[in-house]
């Protein structure tokens, strides 16, 4: 038995896991520690992770190269146009109060759409950079 | 309690940094930075500071190690010894140093409640974050409520470096190192 | 005496600023590229030290707000040092993205080579 089988089945076992925790920390960033730059470098994390056991190859079959290029930045896309609404309405730019008829609720929703923006763009932006650091080397 | 906790975890920290000055080994020094960080992440949960402790450990630990390794593997190289004495380096670090200790000393003693930063706007934060956002967590209404446009500066920064790094490095190497010349590369 | 008594109230501080001045020292005086980065990102991670440790109150929590709690540490510096993290390790990537592409193209990452490369041509 190479001592390759144990950590392969091992990690198989964990990276479910990992993307699930990174989820966790993103969603409960309002109620306890988190938000989206913890959870986009977890998740980068777990595909930096498998890439390191099963090859750079393997993990751009998951994870696609293309789809990561676009994540970057389709996250600050998504930043930006949380605040637009606002703007159309007469408002300051980023016044999260007109997404919803109560203006705390509004602010939650404002929140939660800027913190995805983030998950995106960093989880995008750290495989990217994985990518490139691992492809120079072949 | 905490005091004293802080206190060993930052003399681990002295101890940790005076190893990444002396080693010459480029992998030990990753390495020892990697420790650095996450001794750190340690010191600022004691600090009460729970979102920095988690993204100092993620990023700092995480990431930063492995594109440290990353570089290491992709030049191949050993630190080498130095062939004269840093004198000055050493005159303006320590003259730096000694400059801001007589600095710090207006500050108020650690764990003061009344620093003026606990004043201005801090007290508004803390009491209107749930009535105005719903959120609990301050630290994060602050960072995407209260001073959204900074954490949207910060997501183009990152935006920025991963075009930056993808700009640099796609692409396979022209030839060995060294032998690619100045030129090498689109 | 006095200055005894401050400098145990000032512990923190004090060695916070070690660990900055150590990291500027890496970055002057040592010539490995790799290694002038390393030195970098060990002085970013001091300064996040020194700017969240006036904000503790002893006694106090994290700045999760709960009615169990009163007295809350301060979450301004805590806010301004996520984004100056994120920032440094942006810096840091495209520092070593930068490192690499030098070393394809010198043969070498130490400065004095390179100098002296520089000279010859």
């Amino acid at each position: 038995m190479r001592l390759d089988d144990i950590l392969r089945i091992v990690i198989k076992l964990l990276l479910p896991f990992i993307l699930l925790f990174a989820l966790y920390v993103q969603f409960h960033g309002d109620f306890g520690p988190g938000g989206g730059f913890q959870a986009g470098v977890i998740a980068a994390g777990m595909v930096i992770l498998y890439a390191l056991v099963f090859g750079v190859r393997a993990a751009k079959r998951v994870v696609p190269q293309s789809m990561t290029a676009a994540m970057v930045p389709l996250g600050v896309l998504i930043y930006a146009s949380a605040g637009l609404p606002a703007l159309f309405m007469g408002r300051n730019y980023l016044d999260y109060g007109v997404l919803a008829r109560d203006p705390a609720f509004g602010h939650e929703i404002g929140i939660f759409m800027i913190e995805a923006g983030v998950l995106v763009t960093v989880s995008g932006t750290m495989t990217v950079i994985f990518y490139a650091f691992a492809d120079r080397g072949r | 309690m905490t005091q004293l906790v802080i206190m060993v975890l930052l003399t681990l920290l002295a101890a940790v940094t005076v190893g990444v000055i002396y080693t010459r080994n480029l992998v030990g020094v990753v390495v020892l930075a990697g420790v650095y960080s996450f001794l750190m992440a340690s010191v600022l949960i004691a600090l009460d500071a729970v979102d920095v402790a988690m993204t100092e450990a993620s990023v700092g630990a995480g990431v930063s190690t492995v594109v440290l390794i990353a570089t290491v593997y992709l030049t191949k190289s050993t630190e080498y010894p130095r062939p004269r004495k840093a004198l000055l380096p050493l005159a303006v670090a320590v003259g730096t140093g000694a400059a801001i200790v007589w600095g710090t000393y207006g500050l108020r003693p650690f764990g003061a409640p009344d620093a003026a930063i606990h004043t201005h706007v801090v007290p508004r934060y803390l009491a209107d974050s749930v009535k105005d956002t719903l959120v609990p967590n301050v630290v994060t209404s602050v960072l995407a409520d209260y001073r959204g446009y900074d954490t949207l500066g910060e997501t183009t920064v990152i935006f920025t470096a991963g075009i930056g790094v993808m700009l640099l490095l796609r692409g396979r190497r022209r030839g060995r190192p060294g032998a690619g010349g100045a030129g090498g590369g689109a | 005496m006095q200055l005894l008594s401050g400098l145990v109230g000032h512990y923190n501080y004090v060695v916070a600023i070690f660990l900055m001045v150590a990291g500027l020292y890496i970055v002057v005086a040592r010539g490995n590229m790799i290694k002038k980065l390393v030195g970098l990102s060990l002085f970013q991670t001091s300064v996040y030290l020194l700017y969240i440790a006036p904000g503790k109150i002893v006694g106090g929590t994290a700045p999760i707000l709960d009615p169990a709690f009163t007295v809350y540490s301060n979450p301004l510096p805590h806010v301004l040092i996520l984004t100056a993290i994120v920032v440094g390790v942006a810096t840091l990537a495209l520092g070593l993205a930068l490192v690499a592409r030098i070393s394809e193209a010198y043969g070498t990452v130490e400065e004095d080579e390179i100098f002296a490369k520089e000279d010859q041509e």
